[in-house]
């Protein structure tokens, strides 16, 4: 015990250092919904560009409040999130600046972006159907065509309260206003195979082990399993990615995106940082090392991405939907989507 | 004893600031459509690891101490091991490998043409039967140290006038060690209720699991917190009823004489509770360890081994060990401050002491940030006012904030074990070291801790795993650059590809293991030179 008490002092001192240090030029403080290891490899490929050292801490949720209790004196200087609702969260939680940078604004197309520019997206992704190559012979489908009674009890999905499902709904809300999307989610709980469970990949694993005909998933996940991991290509192979549409719209996206801290300690180097992200090198990471759609026009997509054809995202502002959350959240309730 | 209830209702204070906006419109929702679901789902969650945890727990307990059968030198430290696992882990697993193109399907359906499907693990019966395997510890630990310490004098009494060992179980064994029981019943029931990794995964929508969506999706935080405490006021009532009911009997049980001999078993007998040991060790622990075990293998995570896991190892262990010995000095010092002072209002200090447990790990991490961070602006302003020198965040920028989240959420598991054990000690001891003048902090260092020991490394075992594998609190409020071995493997679940952390995980298990076996081992040398040297009280 006497050793652990001696490695947890020298713990402290080095982390109380350490946080006085980061006050100082050169640094720059990152809070991330993604996880650490995922964008590693970008954060250091920043460092080895600029010089600029930087420090990380991700969680799953909690952050906006985490900087809006630590105050004036929160080290945070850049938000990262994986979903739109978290970008709007920070902002109705007050720990955001405008960022004003007309890069940004040049690259960055208006619909994934604030119009008030506390937030800007930098990597897209889209909620699409992993479809059974054997069972479903169409290649191509919208979404309102997932609340019809063809697909009755063949469709998998994870819990309608996850972010990624939660955005979804809040588009179809967007598109068709509340009532109309009750009866569309009513339509699509009745096509489920099972009550929903598991995450993207289970939509897969679960067409794959014939229990249904459709799963609903993520881009990168299916990219991952059919490119990197051995044990779970057998699902990815089973399924083809279709890209739905919305009668006469385009592909529901997701946005991953970037704040500005409210008191930024180290404002200059947050945006060269937020500006470095959107830049050719790290966009070009984004598309290949996680698969993910780049903001910026022009960048060439993975390969197995690419292979799921041209995506046409759908025209409405992203902002939009972040609004229809809560709608979205409680009409899985009332239709007991999970139950 | 005031301040230490003080430290447990700061995250409580921090909650009730967040609850405290009204929130009519989510309620009328909340009431119509989530709570009524999200109840029954906890409730049979619930019951079903009671009833699972309970069994094998004080099954397993029973058996070791009462038996002497092949392989129980080994069983009795392979049986605490489960808890070194984080159950969402246990959970993933369990899916990988019985669903529908997992091994054990496609073997039947490859030999015997079933199609399995009732093994479905994404489901509320294996939900109860993943958490049942993982948390039976908590019961097991806690009815091995009650039983080790039952009177000799009685259990040969008992036999004397012809009660078999299953009488003998059922009327004396068992009643006595009731406070150990329910103590770590309590605690695995509250681990259940603590989870959100397993139960989404699984698709079972827990109350805890509303806390999150209310949080998150339905844009509710102030709804989320009442939630929360409404949880919380539930439990405290359970927790008091449940005191209550042991507290006016008394559990007095032990003496100086030497342990019961361990009974001789028929030779069916013996194999057979070698068998009922090794099936929660098996499912409990070594199928998932052993399928961690063949990850790290087949990723090669060996070979490409992460270097900053050293590190984040030392970090994990660090802030366990402090806060363990902080948690039991805290918690066997009320515990004990509770006994001599008989004073109601003590106790319900301790018992709102032991409330942290009661909350979700992020519920309790949110509820710690706004008074964390006032003493730490505090801290500040007197260092610059002293110094002229901002030096930030100390608590929150040191990992303090950390091992203070600890302390708050195991603190229960200390005043408990510490209860329990005390309880088995008559307080006619007590009096007699006072005739002969021992003063108290003699009686408790050469009485009670001595006696109290089994249960002492108990607690300290249960709070140290659990520290090793915390993870929502520790997600929240470590500071930058820091991880532990949890919020390493957490980051590649989170992706869904929690393969990809099995060597992290395994460390879990493995910082674990020296733990549990010395721990093991220090509870019975304890109990040996309590029960064979008699205390000299000081005169």
């Amino acid at each position: 015990m006497k050793v652990s008490l001696r490695i947890a002092g020298t713990l402290v001192v080095t982390s109380l250092m350490a946080s006085a240090a980061f006050a100082q030029s050169g640094e720059v403080n990152v809070y991330t919904y993604r996880e650490t290891k995922l964008i590693q490899p970008l954060l250091e490929a920043f460092t080895g560009a600029t010089g600029i050292k930087v420090n990380v801490i991700s969680a799953s949720s909690g952050l906006e409040q985490r900087i809006k209790s630590e105050g004036t004196h929160s080290p945070a200087d850049v938000l990262l999130t994986v979903d739109i609702g978290r970008l709007e969260d920070a902002v109705q939680a007050g720990i955001s600046q405008p960022i004003s940078s007309p890069l940004l604004d040049q690259v960055i197309a208006p619909q994934f972006r604030d119009p008030e520019a506390h937030w800007y997206g930098v990597s897209l992704r889209a909620r699409v159907v992993y479809a059974s190559k054997d069972r479903v012979t169409q290649s191509a489908i919208t979404y309102e065509e997932l609340a019809e009674p063809k697909w009755r009890g063949k469709i998998c999905v994870r819990s309608g309260q996850h972010i990624y499902n939660n955005a979804l709904f809040a588009a179809v809300i967007t598109k068709y206003g509340v009532d109309k999307s009750e009866e569309w989610l009513r339509g699509l709980k009745a096509n489920l195979a099972q009550k929903p469970s598991g995450g993207d990949r289970e939509a897969a694993r679960d067409v794959a082990a014939g229990k249904c005909d459709l799963g609903i998933g993520n881009t990168y996940y299916w990219a991952l399993m059919h490119d990197r991991e051995a044990d779970k290509k057998a699902w990815a192979e089973a399924t083809k990615v279709i890209l739905p549409t919305f009668v006469g719209g385009g592909t529901h996206v997701n946005l991953s995106g970037v704040v500005l801290a409210k008191h930024a300690p180290n404002k200059a180097n947050a945006m060269k940082l937020i500006e470095w992200l959107v830049g050719e090198k790290a966009q070009h990471m984004y598309a290949d090392m996680n698969y993910e759609y780049p903001v910026r026009a022009g960048i060439a997509l993975n390969p197995t991405i690419a292979g799921y054809g041209p995506l046409t995202p759908d025209p409405m502002p992203i902002a939009k939907i972040a609004q229809n959350r809560k709608a979205a959240a409680n009409l899985v309730d009332k239709v007991g989507f999970d139950n | 004893m005031i301040a230490l209830a003080a430290l447990a209702l700061a995250p409580l204070g921090g909650l009730a600031r967040l609850a405290a906006h009204s929130d009519a419109e989510i309620w009328a929702h909340l009431a119509a459509y989530v709570l009524p679901p999200a109840l029954a789902n906890t409730l049979l969650l619930l019951g079903g690891v009671a009833a699972v945890t309970a069994v094998v727990g004080v099954g397993t307990a029973w058996i070791v101490t009462a038996f002497e059968f092949p392989g129980r030198a080994a069983l009795i430290w392979l049986l605490p091991l489960p808890l070194a696992l984080p159950t969402y882990i246990v959970a993933y697993v369990y899916v990988d490998i019985l669903d529908t193109l997992g091994p054990v399907q496609r073997a039947l359906r490859a030999t015997l043409g079933w199609s399995a499907e009732f093994l479905n693990v994404r489901s509320l019966g294996g939900a109860v039967l993943v958490m049942g395997f993982v948390l039976y510890p908590y019961v097991y630990l806690g009815a091995r140290a009650m039983f080790q310490t039952q009177s000799a004098a009685t259990v040969e009494m008992a036999r004397i006038f012809g009660a078999g060992k299953w009488r003998l179980a059922r009327d004396i064994t068992l009643p006595l060690a009731r406070p150990a029981i329910a103590a770590g019943l309590t605690l695995a029931l509250l681990e259940t209720l603590n989870d959100i990794g397993a139960s989404e995964y699984l698709g079972v929508h827990t109350l805890t699991l509303s806390i999150f969506t209310t949080w998150l999706n339905r844009g509710s935080l102030p709804g989320a917190a009442q939630i929360a405490c409404l949880m919380l006021v539930a439990v405290a009532a359970l927790l008091a009823v449940e005191r209550l009911g042991w507290r006016r009997r008394a559990f007095t049980g032990l003496d100086q004489q030497a342990r019961t001999p361990r009974a001789v078993l028929s030779r069916r007998g013996r194999w057979l509770a070698t068998a009922a040991c090794l099936v929660p060790v098996t499912f409990g622990f070594l199928v998932p360890a052993g399928f961690l075990a063949s990850e790290v293998v087949a990723r090669g995570l060996l070979v490409g081994f992460d270097s900053a896991l050293v590190r984040h190892a030392a970090t994990t262990v660090a802030l366990a060990a402090v806060a363990t010995t902080l948690t039991i000095a805290f918690g066997f010092g009320a515990a004990v401050a509770v006994r001599l002072v008989r004073d109601p209002l003590a106790a319900a200090c301790v018992a709102t002491a032991g409330l942290g447990y009661a909350l979700p790990g992020t519920v309790l991490a949110l509820g710690l940030l706004s008074p964390v961070i006032a003493v730490d602006e505090a801290v500040n302003a007197l260092v610059e006012r002293i110094a002229g020198r901002d030096v930030g965040l100390v608590i929150m920028g040191s990992g303090a904030a950390i091992v203070v989240a600890y302390v708050i959420r195991f603190l229960s598991i200390a005043i408990g074990f510490g209860q329990a054990g005390f309880a088995r000690i008559s307080h006619d001891l007590d009096d007699a070291a006072r005739t002969t003048g021992a003063r108290a902090a003699g009686m408790i260092w050469t009485i009670h801790l001595p006696l109290a020991r089994p249960a002492l490394w108990g607690a300290a075992l249960l709070v140290f795993v659990d520290c090793l594998k915390e993870l929502p609190a520790t997600l929240l409020l470590r500071p930058l650059n820091v991880e532990t071995l949890s919020t390493y493997v957490y980051q590649f679940a989170t992706r869904g590809s929690f393969e990809e952390g099995a060597l992290a995980a395994l460390l879990i298990v493995a910082v674990g293991i020296p733990a549990v076996m010395r721990m093991v081992r220090y509870a019975d040398d304890a109990l040996h030179v309590a029960v064979t040297s008699p205390p000299e009280p000081q005169r």
